[in-house]
């Protein structure tokens, strides 16, 4: 069974290496977005550090769904989908390791250029350690319940405005512990709780998601 | 039987000891129904399939050939009856069902940037019960590539390949994955005439074996003593059943309560 999981995991990360631009366009997204907050609402420091927390969050949100949607749908285009769920080994299980596959190839990127998108905000130094652990604890979040959505839209037209659609609203808890976790060590105050339950949601959606996306999926061959 | 196929043993890797075949193999449906959006494609189908049988699904367009092997594989929920194995029901245990099952449908699975190779040895991974050694996944891939004539294509990435080898790479996860139950939904189609006698090579080794094969086809593929389904048979017009009742298919089948 972990033979299978792993199996697809490195199938996954092979096929992203390989077609390097995906991975890549996400954090490009994120980085040229960042930036234009700046050139918005002026070069103002004052501005930029109160908001810094929030844009770097937002805008992770929204470079993590540019890749959702390709998360099952390449599968089920070219018929591998059908293949997997075919498997001695619960199409659960295989889900899982795609939303590994998924975390380690857009989640870790986001986390590696949060730090210097935070360094052009302003933000100040106390708050960089924790927008680190918070990405770190938030970003599998993100992977799970996008995986979700991704599972859902399979067969519709316009599935990447669905998927926003879907997706977003269920974000929003992730996001508000993300900023306020950061606002709170800006401000001289503890983090802790708010790290706390961003690592409960990762940990609630991991045993939540992967079922709720494996009964889409099965869902989406019939 | 007289089903039995004629060929003799063949060097064919054999099938691994977790799908081992019992002499007593056996696969059947019961009155199995069929719904696809709101009509009915066949109702009340039977089919058996014991070990070393063949079974070649006939029929014109849209008579369920294709739905019936996504139904026998498990992709597809039939609206009533049950598949079964001999040692019971598909449904108490689908995975051993989906371990001893190897499907074949019109998408080849094909990864445009990973290499022959490469796609063998991850569909023999994820296909096998228990994790296969290194080693053995080397052989049975190479096997398996050697026997669908794709050595030399080993190395080449799937988006190289013309459909035909695209095909064959398919039909090579029979071999790399071995399992006792092959259901292939016409799996000559773009292929030249070399590969279908090399197909109908390995599909006689299969079934002297012990093996067993569901196929559909339009073309002409040398099945010896192959029982022959035709799925018009089991076409349903309910209006010519009950014209004078409601035209429901539902209730015209009497399956409301389902």
């Amino acid at each position: 069974m972990l033979g299978a999981l792993l199996a697809v995991l490195r199938r996954d990360l092979r096929l992203a290496l390989r077609q390097g631009a995906d991975s890549l366009m996400v954090v490009a997204f994120f980085v040229i977005t960042v930036t234009l907050f700046p050139f918005g609402v002026g070069p103002e420091q004052a501005v930029l550090e109160r908001i810094s927390g929030g844009v770097v969050w937002v805008t992770a949100l929204l470079a993590a769904m540019l890749s959702l949607d390709r998360l099952f749908q390449a599968d089920y285009e070219d018929g591998s989908l059908d293949l997997l769920t075919l498997t001695p080994t619960p199409i659960v299980v295989l889900v899982v390791g795609k939303m590994i596959a998924h975390w380690l190839t857009t989640g870790l990127p986001l986390i590696i250029a949060s730090p210097v998108l935070a360094l052009l905000l302003h933000m100040q130094t106390d708050g960089y350690a924790v927008l680190l652990a918070a990405m770190a604890l938030g970003t599998p979040s993100l992977s799970l319940i996008g995986g979700v959505g991704a599972a859902l839209i399979l067969g519709a037209r316009r599935g990447g405005v669905l998927l926003s659609l879907l997706v977003l609203p269920l974000y929003i808890p992730i996001l508000v512990f993300g900023v306020s976790a950061v606002e709170a060590a800006v401000m001289g105050l503890d983090a802790a709780p708010h790290l706390m339950i961003l690592g409960a949601l990762s940990l609630g959606g991991l045993v939540l998601c992967p079922w709720a996306a494996a009964a889409a999926l099965k869902q989406a061959v019939e | 039987m007289s089903d039995r196929s004629p060929s003799t043993p063949s060097p064919a890797a054999p099938l691994s000891a977790a799908t081992a075949l019992a002499p007593d193999l056996r696969f059947e449906g019961r009155g199995l129904v069929c719904l696809r959006g709101e009509r009915i494609v066949f109702a009340n189908l039977d089919f058996s399939l014991g070990a070393g049988e063949a079974l070649l699904l006939l029929g014109p367009n849209g008579s369920g050939k294709s739905s019936l092997l996504r139904l026998m594989a498990g992709l597809l929920r039939p609206m009533a009856g049950a598949l079964a194995w001999h040692d019971g029901p598909v449904d108490d245990d689908p995975e051993r069902h989906h371990a001893r099952t190897r499907y074949v449908g019109h998408a080849d699975a094909i990864k445009p940037v990973l290499t022959a190779a490469e796609i063998l040895r991850f569909w023999a991974q994820v296909c096998a019960e228990s994790p296969p050694s290194r080693a053995a996944l080397d052989t049975s891939v190479a096997d398996a590539l050697a026997r669908m004539g794709l050595t030399h294509l080993g190395d080449v990435p799937g988006r190289m390949l013309s459909a035909g080898q695209k095909r064959r790479l398919n039909l090579a996860r029979l071999l790399a994955a071995p399992a006792p139950l092959w259901l292939m939904d016409e799996p000559v189609t773009a292929l030249d005439k070399a590969s279908v006698r090399t197909l109908e090579g390995v599909m006689a080794d299969h079934r002297a074996q012990g093996g067993m094969i569901a196929l559909s086809t339009h073309q002409d593929v040398d099945l010896p003593g192959a029982r022959v389904l035709d799925l018009d048979a089991f076409g349903v017009d309910p209006l010519d059943l009950h014209p004078d009742i409601d035209a429901d298919p539902y209730t015209s089948l009497g399956l409301a309560a389902c």
